[in-house]
């Protein structure tokens, strides 16, 4: 049953391994589309409610620690950089090069999720959390709380992406690191990639929209 | 081993731009533009993710049909923002 390492496994369902791969990568891009959809239903609750009280969230947004996100935005940009020369390094069939670069992409993630671990604990103490106990120095503390629901909302659903992409990182490591399975068949890591930098996409936009509104104020 | 070194070159010039870009925003977010300050904030987000998708995601060099794949997706939240938002930003409701 072990495969040869210099030929990749072709499924029967396909003319030949490029056409193989381009499956993959559109079956990818369609579960990425679906991901869009799912931050897009959040990020379009943001704009409705920034638009309806632009005051409560420029308040509610100069709460948010800036050094913490936008900290957190340089590190998921270097790990994006990191997780692309993993992917190069497969095609290439580098595996020690592999193995070192996605361990690093996965330490970069786990700083990030280190960090964010910080700065909730911060915002938890500063009664920043909606619920009962929430309390905000703010014109209107309803309408700076909707901001804190739409800003946990998010960015816990983008650190549990965050952590869903080191696990799978770090098991992609594993793989490489002791077995032949990316050797000549680096499409999975390629796919890899592709969820990592969409997560990363995804704090591009969450970053300035939720700590830079009217910062200069 | 050209193709390969232009490669990695490509890569680390997208992430001097983008750490580049993010030190922008921040910096411009400080500035009080107005009305602008949204509008350019915006911009750079789209710039960055562009980068990413075109370098990173490596769909500069990928074939005419995932391009529609990939654009598919963002017409989408296109299509549910600008319904959405024809409603919300027209009837004055608040």
């Amino acid at each position: 049953m072990s495969s040869s390492p210099t030929t990749p496994i072709l499924a029967h369902q396909f003319e030949d391994a490029t056409q193989q791969r381009d499956a993959a990568t559109i079956g990818m891009w369609l579960f990425i589309a679906t991901e869009i959809l799912f931050f897009g239903g959040m990020f379009l609750g943001y704009t409705v409610y920034r638009y309806t009280y632009p005051q409560a969230f420029a308040e509610g947004s100069q709460h948010t620690l800036i050094w913490f996100g936008g900290t957190n935005a340089a590190v998921l940009l270097i790990s994006s950089t990191t997780m692309a020369l993993a992917v190069h390094a497969a095609s290439e069939n580098r595996r020690a090069l592999l193995v070192s670069l996605l361990l690093g992409t996965a330490s970069l993630g786990a700083l990030f999720l280190v960090i964010k671990g910080f700065e909730y604990a911060h915002e938890v103490k500063e009664n920043l959390l909606p619920g009962s106990s929430f309390h905000i120095v703010a014109a209107e503390p309803l309408k700076a709380e909707m901001f804190f629901y739409i800003y946990w909302l998010m960015t816990g659903f983008h650190a549990l992406h965050v952590a869903i992409g080191v696990v799978l990182i770090l098991i992609f490591a594993a793989r490489a690191f002791f077995t032949n399975a990316f050797v000549n068949h680096d499409t999975p890591v390629d796919l890899l990639g592709l969820y990592w930098h969409f997560v990363d996409i995804v704090w591009v936009f969450l970053f300035p929209l939720l700590y830079l509104v009217d910062r200069h104020s | 081993m050209n193709a390969n070194a232009s490669a990695v070159r490509t890569y680390i010039l997208t992430e001097i731009a983008l750490l580049g870009l993010l030190a922008l925003t921040i910096c411009v977010a400080y500035l009080n533009l107005g009305l602008l300050n949204p509008i350019i904030a915006g911009a750079i987000s789209v710039t960055s993710a562009t980068l990413i998708i075109l370098n990173f995601m490596h769909v500069r060099h990928s074939k005419p049909l995932l391009w529609i794949f990939v654009a598919a997706g963002f017409f989408w939240l296109g299509i549910m923002f600008a319904l959405a938002l024809s409603d919300f930003l027209t009837r004055h409701w608040r």
